[in-house]
């Protein structure tokens, strides 16, 4: 009797506030969550607290060690490598901040729509999703790059394109384990119309699912980004990124390690908190993350 | 050896809860098992009875743990002994029969395997002999071609064969004896009473002990001499299986009773209301205290102990000497009725439905997909307000028919027609909206049915803004009335479907399907996911429904004894094809087909008294045969060659009671009248 | 049973089948072609008509694919843009690298990862379990290029125990590589590694709690016997397709690690090829790579489909 006696006020908020809750109360989300915040915060506030000027080269430092006016000494161009840490993420956060939404969006209202048409269309689709899929990220990306040029316009638009087709196969599975349910049917029986069956009964279901997702696109698109930066086919210079300074700074490793060590550092913590944070996102959705394969 | 072959003292079992505290699954169980004798352990989902019974073994869930009491085993506390120690035991001479085997046998092994295996860790055979003593077992658990058995993986065998696989497996260490965890749940009707059947031979000739769980009294009633009720964690009531089944002291034991359809009464069962307290929410009093009709104050402050009566009995109620008064049969309401003939509310007219469709391998391949409908030839005529009951056994294809009407599921041939004589479109995207909603369908798992992501008002309201347009405080009004209608309160409307009982969910079911306010309703299954005491309230509730708004309609149920309680004409299928048609009362007095026959006489009433005839086998049948009569295989009154060939014509006897059999109504009662003559003789 | 891989065989067919008309769709929507790339600021009037002229390219798309279609199906992959050699014998030393930094990777790593997950999940929880599984995390979410450049600096540059460069050329024999590919190899096996083993940890503990493992324990089977006999043919039978997914999903990594420590392979040639535009040079690769990724699946599908009973009989009875 005392399961039901206090009914919720508002039903959708206590949820999301338990499922915080839950998030929170496992040391890897709350490591996970306090990492991305971070991350987050800093990325907003850095340009007014950083302490030198990412660009101003100083030819009379090169490549000193950490210092005190130097916490993380300088580059090969005698630049504060401290300062470009606190600045190199805030490219990759701004995009891949924007192209995560957009990538969980479409692909997850095109598998959706897919997972409950079912039928022939569903099967070309999927060929066609397996087409994109056979071809490595980095060939895809590449030649788009190379083609219209590295800035955030090309870069939004081409990583939130490929990064939603795999959200595509994981929405249109999840949604073949609602269509199969019977409240799926009572709503196809009372003769409800498409629209009204994916926004009512199949979105509310498959959106934990989407959110996990959208956790991990997010991680592998950053991923991306800075590997793209590091061949030397993401952010141009002198603009600071992570992934371009470990590439230059890799020259020098051997006699100035430092300049690898912070960028290294910041890069991982943003990347492993993310992961962190969706694992236990997952865990307190009841979802087993890690019996999916990362395509 | 002295003492009873397995003693449990005193034992409680609970886990460790959200908020850190311990609640109790098991709370004080006292239990004796003799050598050789059969007890019953009855409750409902929750009362903590599988348990028990793997608490036997020295076995607890993962998350369970004792917290105090023993179990001993031949003398030996289970819990004290080592790893190896109990390897030896279980499945040796403790066995266990698990409640679904098509989940407990390991589905990457053969079954002729796992058998050597058990035979291996625990017979006193030599290993040259192990595969000739696995087919001997298969064959003695009357799996018919044993040796092919053997070679087959678990998801070859059919669910009948499954469980003798397992009652095969149990034996292989020759146990003193056997723990039965729901055995039969889940099987057919026939198949249910063949396996009890078997158990009781293997029992008797062996000298087994039988520990036997199950919410199925009337399973109880035919394998147990005692019987244990359960209810929330304790032992309420324990007596002979006559005390408990014909006298029950317990006010539970009695509620239970009174809550089992059955198909000798054409009144409906009494419900049992509330439900039972969540593990560590009994308070300090009795835990049934909420929902018994002769709590007193004294029942809510001190819990009753166990007592021991000279009977032999043993109830903890403070007053066991009142329950008598309580009713222990249906004397439920009298189901409401036609009268006269009514106009058409539903036609069916030969309809055939195939599930397969022809792929595009299959035209490649030039198959013919096609092949034999899963439903043929139904034609049947609902009369407005009028309840017809469907029943059958797996794959008799009832359900199948449901999908159809409700559009779900497009005919291959034939047409559905409404009052007025108007068609349905086949696909339910094609309908009218009035037709949409003059239909609704209730399915069988509420779990299933309702979105576990809207709170009962979203639920609600999505057939009152679909088909009446109705919203803002209209909505909300009419929502909490059609709430007032099923039973359940307003505060209902904030809640999530996870947030209810089983009942109460399926109330909410019955509710959004009435929100329509349909000319007829379709039940799918609509009670066989409840607990009885649930199922009869749910029964009530609906021929309610039909008394008050002239509803029409179609239940399709498993349980004999159920449709038998709301129907007014029942319909009898087997393979997709019908059997036997007719007013209930004429078919349950007197089955004529020899499907109808078989099937009524395998079902299990709660009273040591009856006993089913089995008449037929239980092979489970795939497809239906191409031709003749779909009861060919398995008829015991079979004519010959008339029967494989021709389609059975329609025999028809008084009031609309009619059978599809090349026998006439009249010489199938005569030859059921020599069959139970001889039998006495 | 022939019907479904007959079935299987066809939906590959048709996958690499689409990806070569996305890729050549793909490279036709550039602006620009191999004419322009090669000719560079010359790239204008009779010279590019020339050009144009000789590779074919002023012919209809339609029919061009036709011709590439048809000429690769036969292993004919076409002629660079610029050197005038042909691709097939380009590529052939390449793919043998990039196929041997897989193999050996594989070799380790798929060992190695059934067995950490099958140790963790069967002490689910406990210290090893916390252990390995938050080290799995880390390696499998650090970018490949970062753990590449710390293991270089550890072991190469602090260390001085292995080289942390390949100067190898491509069209050197096999056992050469040796130990240039045991850091690229590591960084490899780390992240296949640690894939793996995650979803062959949670396979065991869905597994481990399963009816039938309840049954046997109850049967009384000796614990270990039911860990080999009765649990892990049942968790691991799942995983083989997500465990080719993955495969095929990090070959996309592969291209990093290749130019990282700059190992003669498929991916290094890939990154010149689009950094020079030689479209016809990515137009070979991409497909030989998509052809890998569905021959990946197409083998874990095959293998899962003997492997299993279910599934065997299942289409033995529908074929």
């Amino acid at each position: 009797m005392t399961v039901t006696s206090a009914p919720p006020q508002n039903t959708r908020l206590m949820r999301t506030l338990s499922v915080l809750r839950d998030v929170v109360s496992r040391p890897s989300g709350a490591i996970g969550l306090f990492l991305v915040v971070f991350h987050v915060v800093l990325a907003l506030v850095s340009p007014w607290i950083v302490p030198y000027d990412y660009k101003a080269m100083n030819s009379a430092m090169m490549l000193t060690g950490p210092e005190a006016t130097h916490w993380l000494g300088t580059d090969h161009l005698g630049r504060d490598v401290f300062t470009r840490v606190l600045l190199g993420g805030r490219e990759a956060l701004l995009v891949t901040g924007i192209a995560t939404p957009i990538a969980v969006t479409w692909g997850g209202f095109v598998g959706i729509l897919f997972g409950l048409i079912g039928g022939r269309i569903d099967e070309v689709l999927m060929r066609v999703v397996d087409a994109f899929l056979s071809l490595p990220w980095i060939l895809k990306m590449l030649v788009l790059i190379v083609t219209f040029g590295t800035g955030v316009e090309v870069l939004i638009p081409t990583l939130a394109f490929f990064y939603g087709i795999p959200v595509i196969r994981i929405a249109r599975a999840a949604t073949h384990d609602v269509v199969a349910r019977d409240f799926v049917s009572a709503a196809r029986a009372r003769g409800h119309s498409r629209m009204t069956i994916i926004r009512h009964e199949l979105l509310p279901n498959v959106l934990d699912t989407l959110m996990v997702e959208g956790a991990m696109r997010w991680s592998w698109m950053l991923l991306a980004f800075s590997s793209l930066s590091f061949l030397g086919f993401g952010v141009s210079p002198p603009t600071p990124d992570w992934g371009l300074m470990i590439a230059d700074a890799r020259g020098f490793m051997s006699f100035a390690p430092w300049g690898v060590l912070g960028p290294v550092i910041a890069l991982s913590s943003l990347i492993i908190g993310i992961n962190l944070t969706a694992d236990a996102l997952a865990k307190a959705l009841g979802i087993d993350r890690a019996q999916k394969a990362p395509v | 050896m002295t003492g009873p072959l397995i003693d449990i003292r005193d034992i409680s079992v609970g886990f460790t809860g959200k908020s850190g505290a311990t609640l109790p699954v098991l709370r004080n169980i006292d239990l004796k098992v003799n050598a050789g004798e059969s007890i019953g352990i009855v409750g409902e989902s929750g009362s903590g009875k599988s348990t028990l019974a793997l608490a036997a073994m020295g076995y607890l869930k993962r998350g369970l743990r004792l917290m105090e009491g023993s179990v001993a085993f031949q003398g030996q506390d289970m819990f004290a002994r080592t790893r190896t120690e109990l390897e030896q035991i279980r499945g040796g001479e403790l066995a266990l029969i698990p409640q679904n085997s098509g989940q407990s046998l390991t589905p990457t092994l053969r079954i002729g395997a796992q058998l050597v295996e058990a035979l291996r860790l625990h017979a006193d055979v030599p290993e040259a002999q192990y595969s000739a003593k696995a087919i001997e077992l298969l064959g003695q658990v009357r799996l018919p071609d044993p040796a092919a058995i053997m070679t087959r993986f678990p998801h070859e065998l059919s669910g009948g064969q499954q469980q003798r696989a397992a009652i095969a497996m149990a034996l292989a260490g020759e146990p003193t004896a056997l723990l039965l965890d729901e055995p039969t749940t889940g099987l057919d009707v026939t198949t249910q009473a063949h396996i009890l059947e078997l158990l009781r031979d293997i029992a008797r000739d062996r000298g087994m002990a039988m520990v036997y769980v199950s919410h199925d009294l009337g399973a109880i009633a035919r394998v147990c001499d005692r019987v244990v009720v359960m209810y929330a964690g304790e032992v309420v009531l324990e007596g002979s299986t006559r005390q408990v089944l014909k006298t029950p002291i317990h006010p539970y034991a009695r509620g239970l009773l009174a809550s089992i359809p059955r198909l000798s009464d054409p009144r409906l069962p009494v419900a049992l209301d509330g439900r039972p307290p969540a593990p560590g929410g009994a308070g300090q009093g009795c835990s049934f205290v909420d929902r018994c009709a002769l709590a007193q104050d004294g029942c809510r402050t001190s819990r009753p102990d166990l007592e021991r009566l000279p009977s032999g009995e043993a109830v903890r109620c403070f007053h066991y000497q009142e329950a008598h008064q309580l009713s222990l049969t249906g004397s439920g309401a009298i189901p409401a009725s036609l009268d006269g003939a009514s106009p058409s509310a539903l036609h069916l007219d030969d309809l055939a439905i195939s599930y397969r469709r022809p792929g595009l391998f299959d035209k490649v391949l030039g198959r013919d997909s096609a092949g034999v409908p899963t439903v043929n030839g139904i034609e049947i005529t609902v009369a407005k307000g009028e309840t017809l009951g469907l029943v059958g056994e797996s794959g008799s294809g009832k359900s199948t028919i449901l999908k159809a009407i409700a559009g779900l599921l497009p005919p291959s041939g034939g047409k559905i027609t409404v009052a007025g004589g108007q068609a349905l479109a086949p696909e339910v995207e094609h309908r009218s909206p009035d037709h949409l909603r003059k239909i609704q369908l209730i399915f069988q798992n509420p779990d299933d049915s309702l979105n576990p992501r809207q709170t009962i008002a979203q639920i609600l309201e999505q057939p009152l803004k679909l088909y009446f347009g109705l919203t803002g405080d209209a909505l909300h009004q009419r929502s909490a009335d059609i709430l007032d209608r099923v039973r359940l309160g307003a505060h209902y409307l904030d809640r999530l479907p996870s947030q209810l009982s089983g009942g109460e969910k399926q109330r909410v079911a019955i509710a959004r399907a009435f929100a329509a306010e349909p000319d007829l309703v379709l039940c799918d299954e609509v009670t066989s996911a409840l607990d009885v005491s649930v199922q009869a309230a749910v029964l009530d509730l609906l021929n309610d429904l039909k008394a008050t708004q002239g509803t029409t309609y179609v239940f399709v149920s498993h349980d004999l004894a159920v449709v038998r309680a709301l129907s007014d004409r029942v319909a009898v299928l087997y393979q997709g094809r019908l059997c036997e048609l007719g007013p209930s009362a004429d078919v349950y007095a007197m089955p004529s087909h020899p499907y109808t026959e078989v099937l009524l006489g395998a079902v299990l009433e709660p009273d040591p008294d009856t006993a089913p005839t089995l008449s037929a086998d239980d092979v489970v049948e795939l497809s239906p045969p191409a031709q003749g009569c779909p009861f060919q295989r398995r008829c015991p009154r079979k004519i010959g060659r008339i029967c494989d060939t021709d389609t059975p014509p329609w025999q028809h006897g008084t009031q609309g009671h009619a059978i599809k059999c090349h026998h006439s109504i009249a010489d199938l009662a005569t030859a059921q009248a020599e069959g139970a003559a001889g039998q006495r003789a | 049973m022939l019907a479904m891989l007959l079935r299987r065989l066809f939906l590959g067919l048709v996958t690499v089948w689409i990806v070569s008309m996305i890729i050549f769709a793909g490279v036709e929507m550039l602006p620009g072609d191999s004419c322009t790339a090669f000719l560079e600021r010359e790239a204008q009037g009779k010279l590019l008509e020339n050009c144009r002229e000789a590779q074919g390219l002023n012919r209809p798309a339609a029919e061009r694919y036709f011709d590439w279609a048809t000429s690769a199906a036969r292993g004919d992959l076409g002629i660079s843009a610029n050197g005038e050699k042909s691709i097939a014998e380009l590529v052939g030393d390449r793919l043998g690298n990039s196929l041997l930094l897989a193999a050996c990777s594989l070799a380790l790593g798929v060992p190695l990862a059934i067995f950490l997950g099958v140790v963790t999940g069967l002490w689910r929880d406990r210290p090893v379990d916390l252990a390995v599984s938050t080290l799995a995390i880390f390696a499998m979410t650090i970018p490949e290029f970062v753990s590449a450049t710390v293991l270089i600096l550890i072991f190469s540059v602090w260390l001085g125990w292995l080289p942390g460069i390949v100067l190898t050329s491509a069209s050197a024999p096999a056992s050469e590589f040796f130990p240039e590919i045991i850091l690229p190899v590591l960084v490899l096996t780390m992240v296949m590694t640690a894939h793996i083993l995650r979803m062959v940890r949670s396979s065991v503990i869905e597994v481990m709690v399963g009816d039938y493992i309840q049954m046997a324990t109850l049967k009384g089977v000796p614990y270990w016997r039911i860990v080999f006999r009765h649990a892990l043919p049942n968790a691991l039978l799942p995983a083989i397709n997500v465990v080719a997914l993955t495969i095929a999903w990090l070959l996309g990594g592969v291209v990093v690690i290749e130019v990282v420590f700059n190992y003669p392979g498929l991916g290094r040639m890939m990154i010149d090829a689009i950094s020079d535009r030689d479209l016809p040079v990515v137009q070979a690769i991409a497909l030989i790579v998509a052809t890998v990724y569905v021959c990946v699946n197409l083998s874990a599908d095959i293998l899962t489909m003997f492997a299993n009973p279910r599934l065997r009989t299942l289409h033995m009875r529908r074929g």
